[in-house]
């Protein structure tokens, strides 16, 4: 892969676009389609600059419709093209739900392995900007329900870099969860090394008596509340989730047989969760190093609240520490 | 023989003279309808509900809206097609349709509470028959159709009584179009004959993307080949979105068949707060467009009429109230309360909604006696 000059320091947004460019320069077969990402450079200025760079064929506009764009992105796919699709927002993706789970998912399983379905479909999600309905939710677990999809979320901008190239070099549909409310914090990014692979999550931070875990915007909540905890001198682990789907458990298991005690964070309602999908398998495969059942810290079991109520219903810090106290309790 | 649903109707031009076509013709028995009175009354609407979509531009600048939608430019249509509609019709608006939910008796102050982000909708759609916004593009087109079945269905429409037969107007943007939905909406309503028509707001932009991204061929056109009765009209002459409009719901309520009207209009605004329209578009094209003020020609044909400077000045007042009370009672809305999240999920008790809301209540008692 190619490498650019950058900043030392990136916000998210600016990360992922670098991402972008990297990819496009490298494989031509690489297109953007989405509303608004042309001019634009879409909402949140993600694919700002890359029409005028490589041109109205391979980043462009498409007609207002979801449907549209997935399914015509499977179609481009089954010609041999590599297309990253930008849905405006987590509350839009569900008019292209059909195609994601129905046909995405499945023409390689269809196929009898002989067609790869290299789409990748950016989706900004999550809370806490002070929107309107349908502008902060987090609906990853009705994909992660999907054999047939893999599913990311970076959390700084060093993954968002690496993540989104590997996500468009992977013969498989990705969704690419971008937690928005963090897409202006800045960390630097490493161009000559990813770290990590795609699917692997990482230990963010080392610590003895309990282990968090979590994906996207909720890193830095756990990252705070460990924080505050540690001020409090009780000592925790925390674990960037960054595959949704497959989950790497190796780090999660083996913090738990360190910790004994699991707290999973996400900002998506409980009931039904990535974190439900979590705290059963620790459950399973870890039973005997467990001092407390695992806790779940989600958002509430309700439609996504007016913004007036989302401090309330998007886990902060004092939420995961709650929780860390009840499991401490046991 | 009738024109290409491309032609547009228009009955008042941008001087403010009152013009005729051959396309305009079908419509003119309703066109005649607008007396002075009548389009003192439209000028109203417009410009009381402009001074309020300023001010609460301004407001949300301040920070008192999470969001803000303008609809300048776009009145003209709006104001004809929401007098349009009868007492017993409904109209199932998208979230540009602010003069339509004044016609309607819609408290603004509840439009607003939705962008201060304290409710998700409240206002009181049963009395006032305007539906909630749906910000989901296209989906409101399918429930005005369901709802116009289901009108048929009742009795309460499709009788042949243009007097107490109800009818649905269902709105939505240029960019909606391309979504399935809307589509599919088009189907139901013809192959059911349902008691609706379609008001789709050509305002030339989808945020961004213009309307040659949706569509090569007129709207209108597109709509005649699902089988409605399609017809363009000048979106900034309320006359011809009265008279159009009027005309359509006449037809769909007694059961003759659904309409669909593309409004030729301009969004002279951003799309919302969030939006810098600059980097996409020229400010020619929105000074072209700002010379056909939908207002100012009303304003023109008003005064030609000898209405006197009094009625102008007593609108102004209204106006200036208007945003004067908009302003004042905007940071005394009510504050959602933390059980209402969970009070309005199901219609009937839930166990779930029962448990969390009774935990946070208790996480909240104890975070407030920690403190
Ligand atoms: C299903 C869906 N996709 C994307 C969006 C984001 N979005 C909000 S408004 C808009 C453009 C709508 O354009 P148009 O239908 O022409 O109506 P206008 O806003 O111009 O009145 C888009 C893409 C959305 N609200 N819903």
């Amino acid at each position: 892969m190619s490498t650019q000059q950058l900043p030392a320091q990136l916000p998210i947004a600016k990360a992922i676009n670098a991402g972008l460019r990297a990819a496009m320069a490298d494989d031509d077969k690489v297109l953007l389609m989405g509303e608004d990402i042309g001019t634009l450079g879409g909402v949140f200025t993600v694919t700002a600059g890359l029409e005028a760079e490589f041109g109205e064929r391979r980043v462009f506009d498409t007609p207002l419709s979801e449907d549209g764009i997935i399914g015509s992105a499977i179609g481009l796919a089954m010609a041999g093209f590599r297309p990253v699709c930008e849905i405006q927002f987590d509350g839009f993706i569900f008019p292209g739900f059909d195609q994601i789970t129905s046909q995405l998912a499945k023409q390689t399983n269809r196929h009898v392995g002989s067609m790869a379905m290299p789409v990748v479909i950016r989706v900004p999600y999550g809370g806490g900007i002070g929107a309107i309905e349908h502008h902060q939710e987090s609906p990853e677990a009705y994909f992660a329900h999907t054999p047939g999809l893999r599913i990311v979320s970076p959390s700084t901008a060093h993954d968002a870099y690496w993540m989104i190239q590997e996500a468009i070099a992977s013969n498989d549909p990705v969704m690419f969860f971008e937690p928005k409310r963090r897409y202006w914090q800045k960390g630097p990014v490493d161009p000559s090394n990813s770290g990590l692979p795609l699917h692997a999550a990482r230990v963010v931070r080392e610590g003895t008596q309990g282990t968090l875990v979590g994906h996207g915007a909720m890193v830095g909540v756990m990252l705070q509340a460990a924080e505050l905890a540690a001020a409090d001198d009780v000592s925790l682990e925390v674990i960037d989730l960054r595959s949704i789907s497959p989950i790497d458990f190796a780090p999660i298991i083996s913090s738990v047989e360190k910790t004994g005690r699991l707290v999973v964070v996400q900002e998506a309602p409980s009931f039904v969760s990535v974190g439900s999908e979590i705290a059963a398998q620790v459950s399973e495969r870890a039973f005997y190093s467990l001092q407390a059942p695992v806790i779940r810290v989600g958002g509430f079991d309700v439609p996504f609240p007016p913004a007036k109520l989302e401090g309330l219903h998007v886990p902060d810090a004092d939420r995961v520490l709650d929780a860390v106290e009840r499991s401490l309790g046991y | 023989m009738s024109d290409s649903p491309a032609t547009a109707v228009q009955f008042l031009d941008a001087r403010g003279e009152r013009v005729s076509s051959a396309a305009s013709e079908r419509f003119s028995e309703y066109a005649d309808e607008v007396t002075v009175e009548l389009l003192q009354s439209f000028y109203r609407d417009m410009l009381v509900t402009r001074r309020f979509d300023e001010a609460a531009a301004a407001l949300q600048r301040q920070g008192q809206l999470a969001l803000w939608v303008p609809s300048v430019g776009q009145e003209g249509g709006q104001v004809g097609a929401a007098r349009a509609t009868k007492r017993q019709d409904w109209i199932f608006p998208a979230y540009r349709e602010l003069v339509m939910a004044r016609v309607r008796g819609v408290d603004p102050l509840q439009l607003i509470d939705m962008l201060r982000g304290n409710t998700h909708g409240t206002w009181d759609w049963q009395s006032t028959h305007f539906h909630q916004y749906t910000l989901v593009i296209g989906a409101q087109s399918l429930h005005g159709t369901g709802f116009a079945m289901g009108l048929a269905l009742d009795g309460k429409a499709s009788t042949g009584n243009r007097e107490t037969d109800a009818a649905v107007l269902t709105c939505f943007g240029d960019g909606a179009t391309s979504e399935g939905a809307t589509s599919e909406a088009f189907v139901f309503a013809t192959s059911y004959q349902a008691p609706v028509v379609f008001f789709c707001q050509n305002n030339g932009w989808a945020i961004s993307v213009p309307t040659s991204t949706q569509t090569r061929t007129p709207l209108a056109v597109r709509a005649a080949g699902f089988g409605l009765d399609s017809v363009r009209i000048d979106g900034n002459d309320a006359i011809a979105g009265y008279a159009v409009t009027r005309a359509l719901l006449d037809k769909a309520r007694v059961g003759d068949g659904p309409g669909f009207i593309e409004s030729m209009t301009y969004r002279i605004g951003a799309h919302t707060s969030s939006d810098d329209p600059t980097k996409y578009r020229s400010s020619d094209e929105v000074d072209e467009w700002g010379a056909r003020d939908p207002i100012t020609r009303v304003r023109l044909r008003l005064e030609a009429e000898s209405v006197d400077d009094e009625f102008f000045a007593d609108v102004d007042a209204e106006a200036a109230d208007t945003a004067a009370d908009l302003r004042a009672r905007i940071s005394q809305r009510p504050l959602p309360t933390a059980e209402s999240m969970f009070a309005h999920v199901y219609s009937e008790p839930h166990p779930v909604m029962a448990a969390e809301s009774e935990w946070l209540r208790q996480y909240e008692a104890n975070l407030a006696g920690e403190s």
